[in-house]
């Protein structure tokens, strides 16, 4: 493959720049010694897979990730961290092991193993653009995958009533 | 663009993840690092229904319950380190060893 045709493409360059700030978000992700840093570095990458889906056509599910993620699950996230960092009059214990290396030799293993496996798999073939339409998945969505979307929303409404049963406090 | 520029940087973000899930002790940061994998997983669906030029979009329709089911899943996993923290007053999972044989 030609690196310097690949790179023509101006789509190939703004994924190039997306997926800098990507990586780049979610290493500090998961190495930031600042629990609220980690995640709102979380809202970088996923704004950037957000943009991702767009490029790829998929609007509905990018604007349903920024809704949802971004919008509701960051934000469970930060309620979770000013809940269980409540002042206990203790210094907060260190966030990291001292044991790096070996989960980092894990990780490089998977990517080693999974980024060879598509690359061999996948070797030069290329996505054609094209925007699907949000008309076409909500017909999609409730026709051929009427059953599945409903048995999600069930799951959905269990995991309500567990959450809210689980974080209750006990009436002594 | 190719498929293999989203492999890849798929693949990059979930090991990410995985490196975050083994060194954090943190139970919400592990949570946040689930979520990355999480997201590598459907950036692998969309990428592969662009593709296929699935009529279907079953692509899509996966990284919605995809989406979905991350959603629930901060929320129980959430609940449960609220309730950690309630009984043990602390969220540090190396001292989460009571299941330990």
């Amino acid at each position: 493959m030609d690196w310097g045709d690949w790179l023509s493409n101006p789509q190939n360059i703004l994924f190039v720049v997306i997926a800098l700030l990507m990586v780049a978000a979610a290493v500090r992700v998961v190495t930031s010694p600042n629990v609220v840093h980690a995640t709102l570095m979380l809202v970088l990458a996923l704004g950037g897979s957000a943009a991702l889906f767009l490029m790829l056509g998929a609007e509905f599910v990018a604007w349903a990730l920024v809704l949802i993620y971004i919008g509701a699950v960051v934000v469970l996230f930060l309620f979770g961290i000013m809940i269980t960092r409540a002042p206990t009059g203790r210094d907060p214990v260190r966030l990291d092991h001292e044991r790096r290396w070996p989960a980092a030799l894990v990780a490089l293993a998977t990517f080693a193993t999974l980024a060879s496996a598509s690359v061999a798999a996948f070797e030069d073939e290329v996505i054609e653009g094209g925007v699907s339409r949000t008309g076409e998945l909500g017909d999609v969505l409730f026709s051929r995958f009427v059953i599945p979307f409903e048995a999600v929303s069930f799951v959905l409404l269990a995991a309500l009533i567990g959450g809210i049963v689980l974080a209750r406090k006990d009436p002594d | 663009m190719l498929v293999s520029q989203f492999l890849v940087l798929a693949a990059l973000l979930f090991s990410i993840g995985i490196y975050g899930v083994l060194v954090r002790r943190n139970a919400v940061l592990v949570l946040l690092s689930i979520e990355l994998m999480l997201t590598a997983v459907s950036i692998n669906l969309v990428a592969f229904g662009a593709h296929l030029q699935d009529t279907l979009l079953s692509g899509q329709v996966f990284a919605l319950f995809v989406i979905t089911i991350a959603a629930a899943e901060v929320g129980i996993g959430l609940a449960i380190v609220v309730m950690i923290f309630r009984n043990r007053s602390s969220v540090n999972l190396d001292e989460l060893d009571l299941m330990r044989w």
